[in-house]
C-alpha cells in the first residue's frame, strides 16, 4: 500500500505525461501481479460500487473525532470530497501498516459488502487507524470517489506499456470489455503472446477532432474530396460484433449493452461471422431518426416494456467495418473497408434493423456547407469527414476523423443561482442557474451550466457571487440579477420536470456578456420557439 | 449590535469614544489593528495603531498620514473610552484592540496567529466580556503542521529544484507571510530575490530592526545567469504573469493556510502548496476564545454562521455573527 499511495502522490504531484508514465512503470516494476491489477483498475477508473457509502463514512469520522454532523457536512462543502475531509479531520498520527493493496482492498475492504452499517463502521475506523496518514487517504479515495488523479484510460496503458513494452494497441484490447483485477489478469495483460483476443472484445474507438466554426475547413483538413462526408449521427456509438455464432454490443463506455438492444442483437445474427461494425445506436421509427430525447428513454433500461419498445424502436447506423471473416481490416484504407460494408448490404446480410449510412455529396467545401446548414432538419449534429486514404486508428490520431458541427443554439440568460463545484473547484461558486424573460416579466430558470469559463473568470465570478449574494440555501447562493451570459446548447425538448417546460441538452457556457444588462437577456418565449411541433404520439411529459 | 461597539456603514464603530476600529472607508479616527488592505483604509483624518506597527502603516497610507502610536499594553484614554493594543502576532505591529467603559471589557482581535513568527512579537492572550474574533479557519479540517516542518518542506524543495535546474517561486502576501517565509528558509542555500511588492516590505521591516537575511530586487539589471539557485518570493497576483516567465523552468509554491486542501492548490496549478498560515487553525482558535473568559463572541472573516453555530451548541456562548457590511474571504 505504501508503494501505490507513494505512485498516488507522484502522480498527483505532477502534470506531465511523461512524469505520470515514468512514476506508473517504476510503480508497475515493483509490484507483485495482484497488486498491480488493482493498480490498473483503479488507475482506469473504477472503483467497487454500491460498498460503503460516502454518506456515512463522513458520519463515522464525526463520530469517532467528536463533532456534530452539521459541522462535518460544513467541512465537506469546503473541501468538496469525502476521502479528503475524513482524512482533515482523523488525527494525523496514524499506524504504520505494511501490507499490500490487495490486501487493503480484497481482505478488508471488498468483504465489508452486504455487511451491516455496525460491523462496517468497526472495520473501517479499525482501517483508518491502522493505515498512515497518506495511505489512509489514498484508500478512502479509492473506496469513495475512486482515484481522480489525471490519469486515464489511455494514459495508464501508456505506463504498462513503458513497463512492459507490450504495445499499446494489443494493451488496451486487452483491457477492454470485463475482466477482474486479479493477478492472472495482469499476468495475461502483459503476456508476450498476443493470439488472446477475448472473442466479444470490440476494438478500441477511433475518434474525431472538432473542426472549429470559425475557420474553413480548408485551412484546417485540406481539399474535400479526400474526405468521406456523412451524417454526425445524435445517438450511442457503439460496436456491433457477429463471431462464432455470438453477438455482442459495446458502448464507447465500454459497456456491454446487447441486451438493452434485441432489436439489433436479432438483426446482428444475419451478419456473417466474424463481422465487427462500427456505428450509432439510434431511435428509429417511419423512416426517420427520432429526437435522442426519446432514445434517452431506453438508454439504461434493461427491462423493456412493449410500449416503450413500440414507441421507440431502435436502428443501428453502421458507417464502418472493422472486422470480416474474423480478421482485423482496421489496417485497410476507409475506402477499402467501406467498399466490403457496402457488398455486405447489398448481399442482404443485415437484418432489418441495422443500416447502412448514406454519404453526403458535395463537390465543393461550400456545397458540404450549404448541406451541413440542414443538419437540424436531419435530426443530425453537422458532417463528419473522413479521410479515404487512411486506416482506422486507435484514440484520437490527428487527421484521420473530423467533426464539423453546426453551430450550437445560443440564448443570453442572466445569472440566479450559484453553487459551489465539486472536485478541484470546490471553494469556487461553478454551477451556475440562468434564467429567461417570461411573460410576466418574471425571471424563470432555464438552464445549469458549470463550463465555459476561464478560471479566472470563475475567480472573479466567485468573488462577486460571494458580495452579492441575497440568500442561503444550504450550498445554493441566489444572487442580485446583474450579470447576463451567453449559454449555448444542443437542442430541446419539452419537460415537466423543469420550471420553464423546456430542457436544454448540453447547456454551457458562450461567453460572458459583460456588455449587457439583464433587461437585454432573451425571452422564455425564444427557447419555446424552437421546439419543434408536437408530434401526435410524443407525450409532452417524457 | 449594540453596546460598547456598533456596525456602521464605515465599519465597526464605538459611540461612546467616537471612533472606529478598522473602517473600510476614510473617517475621522481609526484604530487600525494592522496594515492589510482590508482593514487599513487609506484618508482617514487620525490613525492609531502600535508602536511596532508604525512604520508598515506609514508605507501603506497616504503621504503625511496623521499616525498616533502607543505601545502594546499602553493605555490611553480616547473620548472616555479606555484603549490599548495587545500584540497579535498575525504581522509586524498587529494588534488586538482592547476597550474598557463603564466595567465592560471588550477585545477586537483583528487577524492574529499563535504560532511562532521572527518577524513581530507573540499573540497575548487579553480576558474580556465580549470577544470579536476573526475565524478564518473556522472549521475542523482546518490544523496546522508545525512551522518548523514546513520550514523543512520548503527547504528540501528549494535544494532539489536547484539540483534539477529549476527556479523555486514561491508565493505568499506581500506584507507578513514574504518576510515570515524569507526569515524562515534556510539562506544558505542560494540567493533570495523578491518581487518588487516583496522587498518594499523587507526594508520597512528591516528598517524598523527586523533580522532578514539579504534579498535582491528583481530587475533586468539585477538578473544572475542562472536563476535556478535562486528562491524567487513574491505575491500570487505575480503568478499568471509575464514577470515570472524570465525563471523558466520554474517550481512554483504557495505558502498559506488554503493550501490545506488540495482543490485550492490544484485550481492555481501550482507545483507544491506548503501549509503556512498567519491565522489560527481551529484548535487554537477554540483555545483562545475558551481562554479569554468571554461569554459573548462575534465572528467575522469565516464561515461566521456554522463557528456561531459551534459556540453556542458545543460551548454554550452568546456568539453571534458580526453584521459587518463589508465581508472579505481571505
Amino acid at each position: 500500500m505504501q508503494a501505490f499511495a507513494e505512485l498516488y502522490r507522484r502522480l498527483d504531484r505532477t502534470t506531465s505525461r511523461n512524469a505520470k508514465i515514468e512514476a506508473m512503470a517504476d510503480y508497475f516494476e515493483q509490484a507483485a501481479p495482484a497488486d498491480a491489477a488493482w493498480a490498473v483498475y483503479f488507475l482506469s477508473g473504477e472503483r467497487p460500487k454500491r460498498l460503503l457509502s460516502s454518506t456515512d463514512m463522513r458520519r463515522w469520522a464525526a463520530e469517532m473525532v467528536g463533532i456534530p454532523e452539521w459541522m462535518l457536512e460544513e467541512s465537506y462543502t469546503t473541501v468538496g470530497d469525502t476521502a479528503e475531509t475524513i482524512t482533515l479531520l482523523l488525527p494525523d498520527e496514524g499506524g504504520s501498516a505494511q501490507k499490500t493493496l490487495s490486501y487493503w482492498v480484497e481482505e478488508r475492504l471488498l468483504p465489508l459488502r452486504n455487511e451491516d452499517e455496525t460491523v462496517q463502521r468497526e472495520e473501517v475506523t479499525s482501517i483508518w487507524r491502522e493505515l498512515g496518514r497518506w495511505e489512509r487517504f489514498v484508500w478512502n479515495k479509492l473506496t469513495t470517489s475512486g482515484l481522480r488523479v489525471g490519469v486515464s484510460q489511455g494514459l495508464t496503458v501508456r505506463g504498462l506499456e513503458a513497463y512492459s513494452g507490450i504495445d499499446r494497441d494489443v494493451l488496451t484490447a486487452r483491457m477492454m470489455g470485463d475482466w477482474s483485477p486479479t493477478a492472472e489478469f495482469f499476468q495475461n495483460l502483459i503476456s508476450e503472446d498476443t493470439s488472446d483476443a477475448d472473442r466479444s472484445r470490440p476494438y478500441p474507438f477511433l475518434l474525431a477532432h472538432p473542426i472549429d466554426n470559425d475557420v474553413h475547413p480548408q485551412e484546417v483538413v485540406g481539399d474535400h474530396d479526400r474526405f468521406l462526408a456523412e451524417w454526425k449521427w445524435d445517438g450511442i456509438r457503439s460496436q456491433v460484433i457477429h463471431r462464432e455464432g455470438e453477438v455482442f454490443i459495446w458502448s464507447r463506455g465500454e459497456e456491454l449493452i446487447t441486451e438493452r438492444y434485441p432489436e439489433v442483437a436479432s438483426s446482428a445474427e444475419a451478419l456473417p461471422h466474424g463481422v465487427v461494425l462500427d456505428g450509432e445506436i439510434l431511435g428509429w421509427k417511419d423512416g426517420k431518426v427520432l429526437p435522442f430525447g426519446m432514445l434517452q428513454k431506453r438508454i439504461g433500461r434493461k427491462t423493456l416494456p412493449s410500449d416503450l419498445m413500440e414507441d421507440v424502436p431502435i436502428s443501428f447506423m453502421a458507417f464502418d467495418l472493422l472486422e470480416w471473416n474474423g480478421d482485423d481490416i482496421r489496417e485497410w484504407p476507409l475506402r477499402a473497408r467501406r467498399e466490403k460494408l457496402e457488398s455486405l448490404f447489398d448481399a442482404g446480410r443485415h437484418g432489418p434493423s441495422i443500416r447502412l449510412t448514406t454519404p453526403v455529396q458535395g463537390d465543393s467545401w461550400d456545397a458540404l456547407a450549404d448541406t451541413r446548414a440542414d443538419s437540424r432538419e436531419h435530426k443530425t449534429e453537422g458532417l463528419m469527414l473522413k479521410r479515404l486514404d487512411k486506416a482506422y486508428a486507435v484514440g484520437r490520431p490527428k487527421g484521420n476523423w473530423w467533426k464539423w458541427k453546426i453551430e450550437p443554439y445560443t440564448l443570453d440568460g442572466v445569472l440566479i443561482y450559484a453553487q459551489r463545484g465539486s472536485g478541484r473547484r470546490s471553494t469556487l461558486h461553478t454551477d451556475l442557474s440562468f434564467a429567461l424573460w417570461d411573460d410576466d416579466d418574471e425571471l424563470v430558470i432555464f438552464a445549469k451550466a458549470y463550463s465555459g469559463l476561464t478560471d479566472d473568470q470563475f475567480q472573479d465570478l466567485d468573488n462577486w457571487v460571494r458580495r452579492h449574494t441575497v440568500e442561503r440555501f444550504g450550498p445554493v447562493r441566489s444572487v442580485e440579477p446583474e450579470h447576463v451570459f451567453e449559454i449555448a446548447f444542443e437542442g430541446v425538448r419539452r419537460s415537466n420536470r423543469h420550471k420553464c417546460g423546456v430542457a436544454t441538452r448540453f447547456p454551457r457556457i458562450k461567453r460572458w456578456r459583460r456588455d449587457l444588462a439583464p433587461k437585454d437577456a432573451d425571452r422564455l418565449d425564444d427557447l419555446k420557439a424552437l421546439l419543434p411541433a408536437l408530434p401526435d404520439h410524443v407525450d409532452a411529459d417524457e | 449590535m449594540d453596546g460598547l461597539l456598533t456596525v456602521s456603514d464605515d465599519g465597526l464603530y464605538c459611540p461612546a469614544g467616537d471612533f472606529h476600529i478598522d473602517p473600510h472607508r476614510p473617517v475621522e479616527r481609526a484604530i487600525v489593528t494592522h496594515a492589510h488592505g482590508d482593514h487599513a483604509a487609506r484618508g482617514s483624518d487620525h490613525y492609531l495603531t502600535s508602536a511596532e506597527g508604525e512604520g508598515v502603516l506609514r508605507h501603506r497610507m497616504l503621504d503625511g498620514a496623521a499616525i498616533q502610536t502607543v505601545a502594546y499594553g499602553e493605555t490611553i484614554d480616547v473620548g472616555g473610552v479606555t484603549v490599548s493594543l495587545h500584540p497579535a502576532g498575525h504581522i509586524r505591529g498587529s494588534a488586538q484592540v482592547r476597550l474598557e467603559h463603564r466595567g465592560e471589557v471588550w477585545v477586537v482581535t483583528g487577524d492574529y496567529k499563535v504560532a511562532p513568527d521572527p518577524t513581530c512579537t507573540p499573540f497575548e492572550l487579553v480576558e474580556c466580556d465580549v470577544f470579536i474574533t476573526e475565524c478564518t479557519f473556522g472549521l475542523p479540517i482546518y490544523r496546522w503542521p508545525d512551522p518548523e516542518e514546513v520550514f523543512g518542506k520548503i527547504n528540501r524543495w528549494w535544494k532539489k529544484n536547484r539540483e534539477e535546474g529549476k527556479t523555486s517561486v514561491l508565493f505568499g502576501y506581500s506584507l507578513g507571510k514574504a518576510q515570515r517565509l524569507i526569515a524562515g528558509v534556510d539562506a544558505s542555500i542560494g540567493p533570495i530575490y523578491c518581487h518588487g511588492a516583496v522587498q518594499k516590505m523587507n526594508d520597512v521591516y528591516r528598517g524598523d530592526g527586523v533580522n532578514l537575511p539579504p534579498t535582491t530586487y528583481v530587475s533586468d539589471e539585477n538578473a544572475p545567469e542562472d536563476w535556478s539557485e535562486a528562491l524567487v518570493v513574491a505575491p500570487s497576483s505575480a503568478g499568471g504573469s509575464r514577470w515570472i516567465q524570465r525563471f523558466d523552468p520554474v517550481s512554483t509554491g504557495f505558502a498559506s493556510g488554503w493550501m490545506r486542501i488540495r482543490g485550492n492548490k490544484r485550481r492555481r496549478s501550482l507545483d507544491r502548496g506548503f501549509v503556512l498560515s498567519d491565522h489560527l487553525d481551529w484548535p487554537h482558535l477554540n483555545d483562545v476564545i475558551d481562554g479569554t473568559g468571554a461569554q459573548t463572541v462575534y465572528v467575522t472573516h469565516g464561515n461566521n454562521d456554522s463557528f456561531a453555530r459551534w459556540l453556542q451548541e458545543e460551548k454554550g456562548l452568546d456568539a453571534r455573527e458580526l453584521p459587518l457590511r463589508s465581508q472579505y474571504d481571505d
